[in-house]
Order: structure tokens, then C-alpha cells, then sequence
């Protein structure tokens, strides 16, 4: 288990509701959703399909406005409603990373270029920024593959290319919706693992969507949700763990 | 990092094709033009050479070149008569169209005032110039005649002595040049039967008049060759050339000129104007208007594989947007891409027009300023054309990445 190292939070929503629809046609994703990630906590968010898992992350991730509620990043009130307080694809460029069920690399960058890429966007140099690229892809153990398109990677290795993208503006919380599907049980570990491991060296709030049970061990704290609302949550209790 | 060359990098060959039919699509654009152009040169391609200060044509018509003008030949001498006249000649062009060696040769006859004319002035590229009164051509390379070749026109053979290149009519039929009494020969040439049976008509006609049953003489000739009875018209040619001193004031001389009832005058300049406004203007703007077509239909097409480019990109756009890139991030990727096609497309239709357009039947002429021009309009459309694809990188969202 790690240290929480900072007293502000990586992220908190406050009350957020998302409501589709209207009237007969209206669903409840969100209803009134509280959560606050610590930096360098590392939650996982479980629960059934439906349970608004998704919504809430895409929520936190700035793509998916709430119809009420705060999200408030680092201490910052980035969206009060469905109201965006700041340019979102800014901040989301400085301080957010994402990583997906599919690796979602760019097809024709090579895997150094895919973390490249992000670098560049944020405007780092582009010497620097390949540098820190390399750097980070043999952090992660696949250094010696960083001129391969992601065609020629495996499935594990597309999704540590995947990471270290997510990782290379140092961001304060990286977002991660069932990143290990795709995997089977021992890669899947691997990138929970990971995951963890970055948030702690990182200092980085990261938040899990998974329903994976087998890596739960891993996390800081799991949250459950079922229909748009949290149940309890609990602090490295190991549901579900072998 | 340059996005739009790597994407290129990565579909390589997707690329080439796409630029090779944008290429084919330019070159027909450059084609087009460099028909219009070359239809302007072969129009005005005598006028200019031959070196004429003045026109004279039969009294109210365009001159030769927009409809029949037949004026007497005598009217030469009246003409060299006028004070600050240097040389006046008479000129006679028509088209004519006669199988040899089994293939069809239509040309352009010009008829030259040998020997005070024997078409120097015409650029030679092999043989020489008219060395005497009968018998001979200087022919058009695109005519497919050699050096030295003989060709029968009626009843007489005509030799090839020299040979010139890029010398075309208003039609695209290439030139050939005769002294004048040959190219009227050719005109006016009749067969033998036709002749004999004038005769006989004449005879006829001139004995059931007073005047053939009363001279007998008249009657005897009538029913000779045409060229011993002097009541019959000179021949008739299609112009005199004139050509004045220098220091000749040409709007007194038009002005003198324009009292002969007879005749009309044209300086070389109002003559080009007269081609130019009368006999290629439909060609002209039917060129220009389908050059405007195809650079219209050039832009569509290169719209629609821009924009089916952009959709097979959809995914990596949303992906950009989501990780936070600007959007000229996304708008360089497309429109790179497009101004890279185009540019590719631009310079593959030059090359290939360097190659293809010397074969094509009628003179495609490619000149810098209208190359500039359709490079400039090739940036142009490429960038409208990119507009569709980034209209539909806009608006696609981040979250279609979780798609």
C-alpha cells in the first residue's frame, strides 16, 4: 500500500448527476456521485454493465459533461454542471491520461512516435520529447521495440505503449476504462501492476475501470457502483484476489 | 513530428495511386489548356510570320481566314502603285483533302507570289524554299510528307523541297506552300471530261447569241481553252499582301484604301482580332469553359478522397482530441495531406504532359504563366477541397475513441 503524498486531491466529484434523455426516454447514468481520489491513490471503480462505470469516468476525463455536479481537478473547478470553467482540451492535454480497453495507438506512428506524439501536443521539443518517450518506453520494459509500428507489438505491449502515452506529460491523474480486457490474466496483472507502480513513483491520482477481479490486490481502494449511484467503498480489502 | 507525412509513410502506396489520379485528372486540366493556347498560336501562326503591314480582301468580308475573299490578282499592281507601298502580293489559302498512299492528306494550301515571294520567311527544318514558278512544295512535318517526296494534286505532281515544323492552320491542318498559280491550279482544277463539256456548253451558248453567229472568230474560240479569251474574268486570288515603308503613315494609306469600293483593308493586327473574335472564338471559350468544368470536377473528386481519407482517420482524430491537440494539429494533418497530393499530382501531370502532348493531334502548348496559374489554382483547390474532411474532423468527439 502506498502513502497518499498530498493533501489535494487528483480529482473529486462533487454530486455529479447524468441524466440521457427526457421524460419516458430519461435514464439516470449518474445520481448524485461523490468521489474523491487522493494523489497517488490507485482506485478501482467495479460493477456491473450499466452501473454507470463509464459514464463516470468519461465524466472525470472531461469528455462527457455532467448535467449537474463539480469536477474539480488538482484543486481546480473545471466543470460545475454541465458548464466547463477552463478550455477542457487544454487541461486535458496538461494534466490527464487516458488509457483504453483497446491500446488506441496511432496506426502509423511507430511506439516511440505514439508517445511522442503526446509530448509534442504539449508543445515539448522534439528532441527532448524523444528522449523522454525512450525513456519511458524502457521503463516499461519495451525499449527494444520502440521503432515497431503498432501492428508488429502484441497485445501487451501495444497497451504499455498505451501507459507510458499516458504518462509522458506527467499527468496529475491518468483514467484507465478496463485496460487489461484484452489481456489474459498474467498480462493483465502486469499492466495493474504498472499502473500502481506509476501512480506511486508519479505521484499520480489513477483511476481503474475494470471487472477484473483477479488483480484487485493491487489497487489503494476499490469503489463499487451499481445504477449511477456508489456503493461502499473499502481500502485494499482484496475482493475478489486470488 | 509531421503527422500527415508519416500517415502518407505508412499507406504508401494508397498515396501513390490517389496522386496518380489527381496527376491524370491536372494533366487533362494542363491539356486544356495547353490546347486553348495552341489553338490562339495556329490561329494567328500566318498572320504573324508572313510579315504583312496590311490585308486586302474582297470589299466587305473578314479576309480569308473567316469566309471566302476573292479579289482580282490585278489588283496587286494598283496597290504597288500607292506612294510608301513596298511590296504588295498576292496570297491564296484554301483547305483541300486527297487520298495518298491509300491515306487521307488534308491540308492547308497557301499560295506564295513567286518569285517575289518564295517563302522565305517560313522556318525551314529541312530542304529549302520555292526555287521555281511550278511544282513545287514546302510542306508541314505533321502533313507526314518527305523530303523529296512526289505528290499528284489534279492533273499534276508536285515535289517536296523543303520541309517545316509547328506550321498549322486554324483547323490543325498543317500548311503546305505553293507559288500561287500552283495553289490556284489545285483549286480550281477540273477534270478533263468537266472541261470539254464546258466547252461544248459554250459553244452552244455563243452560237445562239447575234454576236457568235455573227462573228465567227468568237465562236471558233469559245469553244477553245478558256485562258485565249480575254472577256473572261481574271483569275482571282484570296488577298494582296501589302507591305509599307516604315515610316508610313498606315492610317492615311487605310484611309485612301478605304475609297476603293472593291476592296477591304485589315492591318495584320485588326486580322488576328478578326481570327481571334470570329472564327476560334467558339473553340475558345468551349476550351475555357471546360477547363472551368474539369477544375470543378477536380476539386469534387479530390473533396471526396479527402474526405474518405479523413474517415478512415476518424478514430486517430477523435484519439488527438481526446490526449488534447489543438485543432490545427488536426486541420495540418488534412490539409498537408491535400497540398501534398496536389503538389504530387501537379508535378506528375507536367511530367506526363512533357511526354504525351507532343503525340496528341493538334498543338498543346504549355506556357509558364498558365503552368503558374494552374499551380497556384491546383493549391487553391487542393485546400478547398480539404475543407470537407476538416469540417468532418470538427465535429467528431473525443469520447468516439471509447466507441
Amino acid at each position: 500500500m502506498n502513502t497518499v503524498t498530498d493533501q489535494v486531491p487528483a480529482i473529486e466529484a462533487v454530486g455529479v448527476t447524468k441524466v440521457y434523455g427526457h421524460g419516458q426516454t430519461e435514464v439516470i447514468a449518474l445520481n448524485d456521485v461523490t468521489l474523491r481520489v487522493a494523489r497517488g491513490e490507485v482506485v478501482a471503480l467495479l460493477g456491473p454493465s450499466g452501473a454507470g462505470k463509464s459514464t463516470l469516468l468519461t465524466a472525470m476525463a472531461l469528455i462527457n459533461p455532467p448535467t449537474s455536479g463539480q469536477i474539480i481537478i488538482g484543486g481546480e473547478l473545471v466543470m460545475d454542471g454541465e458548464d466547463a470553467k477552463i478550455d477542457l482540451r487544454t487541461f486535458r492535454r496538461k494534466h490527464l491520461g487516458f488509457v483504453f480497453q483497446k491500446a488506441n495507438l496511432i496506426p502509423f506512428l511507430t511506439a516511440l512516435e505514439n508517445v511522442q506524439v503526446a509530448l509534442e501536443i504539449n508543445d515539448t521539443p522534439a528532441s527532448t520529447a524523444r528522449q523522454r518517450a525512450m525513456y519511458l518506453l524502457d521503463h516499461l520494459g519495451i525499449g527494444d521495440r520502440a521503432d515497431n509500428l503498432p501492428d508488429a507489438l502484441s497485445g501487451g505491449q501495444q497497451q504499455r505503449v498505451a501507459v507510458a502515452r499516458a504518462l509522458a506529460n506527467d499527468p496529475s491523474l491518468i483514467l484507465a476504462d478496463e485496460p487489461t480486457a484484452a489481456l489474459d490474466s498474467h498480462r493483465g496483472r502486469q499492466v495493474m501492476e504498472l499502473f500502481a507502480q506509476v501512480a506511486h513513483e508519479s505521484n499520480a491520482g489513477v483511476i481503474v475501470v475494470t471487472h477484473d477481479v483477479r488483480a484487485l490486490d493491487v489497487f489503494d481502494r476499490i469503489v463499487e457502483m451499481e445504477d449511477g449511484r456508489l456503493l461502499e467503498s473499502s481500502e485494499h480489502t482484496g475482493v475478489g484476489a486470488p | 513530428m509531421n503527422l500527415a507525412v508519416r500517415d502518407i509513410r505508412h499507406s504508401f502506396s494508397r498515396f501513390v495511386f490517389t496522386t496518380v489520379g489527381i496527376g491524370l485528372l491536372l494533366m487533362i486540366v494542363m491539356g486544356m489548356g495547353g490546347i486553348y493556347r495552341g489553338l490562339i498560336f495556329e490561329a494567328t501562326l500566318l498572320v504573324d510570320r508572313i510579315g504583312a503591314d496590311l490585308w486586302v480582301v474582297q470589299g466587305n468580308t473578314r479576309g480569308p481566314f473567316a469566309e471566302n475573299s476573292r479579289i482580282p490578282s490585278n489588283i496587286e499592281d494598283r496597290l504597288r502603285a500607292l506612294p510608301e507601298v513596298t511590296r504588295a502580293r498576292r496570297f491564296v489559302s484554301h483547305a483541300i483533302q486527297r487520298d495518298h498512299h491509300g491515306k487521307t492528306l488534308r491540308m492547308m494550301v497557301q499560295g506564295l507570289a513567286w518569285p517575289d515571294d518564295k517563302g522565305e520567311w517560313v522556318s525551314l527544318v529541312a530542304g529549302r524554299s520555292l526555287g521555281q514558278a511550278h511544282f513545287e512544295i514546302v510542306a508541314d512535318r505533321s502533313l507526314g510528307l518527305a523530303l523529296g517526296e512526289q505528290v499528284k494534286f489534279g492533273k499534276d505532281v508536285y515535289r517536296v523541297v523543303g520541309l517545316t515544323t509547328g506550321m498549322s492552320g486554324i483547323a490543325g491542318d498543317g500548311l503546305a506552300f505553293f507559288t500561287v498559280s500552283d495553289a490556284m491550279a489545285i483549286q480550281f482544277d477540273s477534270p478533263g471530261e468537266a472541261i470539254r463539256l464546258e466547252r461544248a456548253s459554250r459553244l452552244v451558248r455563243t452560237g445562239s447569241q447575234d454576236f457568235g453567229r455573227a462573228q465567227p472568230l468568237l465562236l471558233e474560240r469559245a469553244g477553245g481553252s478558256s485562258s485565249g479569251i480575254s472577256e473572261l474574268p481574271r483569275p482571282q486570288v484570296s488577298a494582296i499582301l501589302v507591305s509599307l515603308n516604315p515610316s508610313a503613315d498606315v492610317d492615311e494609306i487605310i484611309s485612301t484604301l478605304s475609297t476603293w469600293s472593291d476592296v477591304t483593308v485589315y492591318t495584320a493586327q485588326q486580322q488576328k482580332e478578326l481570327l481571334l473574335s470570329g472564327t476560334v472564338d467558339k473553340s475558345r471559350r468551349q476550351l475555357g469553359l471546360f477547363s472551368a468544368l474539369l477544375i470543378i470536377i477536380s476539386t469534387i473528386i479530390i473533396a471526396l478522397i479527402m474526405y474518405t481519407l479523413t474517415l478512415d482517420k476518424i478514430h486517430d482524430i477523435a484519439l488527438l482530441k481526446l490526449i488534447g491537440a489543438r485543432n490545427r494539429v488536426i486541420v495540418g494533418l488534412i490539409l498537408q495531406q491535400a497540398l501534398l497530393m496536389g503538389v504530387f499530382g501537379y508535378g506528375l501531370a507536367w511530367w506526363l504532359g512533357q511526354y504525351l502532348f507532343p503525340y496528341f493531334p493538334r498543338r498543346v502548348m504549355l506556357e509558364t504563366p498558365d503552368l503558374i496559374k494552374l499551380a497556384l489554382i491546383t493549391v487553391l483547390i487542393s485546400m478547398l477541397a480539404s475543407l470537407l474532411g476538416i469540417w468532418k474532423a470538427m465535429r467528431v468527439e473525443p469520447n468516439t475513441v471509447l466507441a
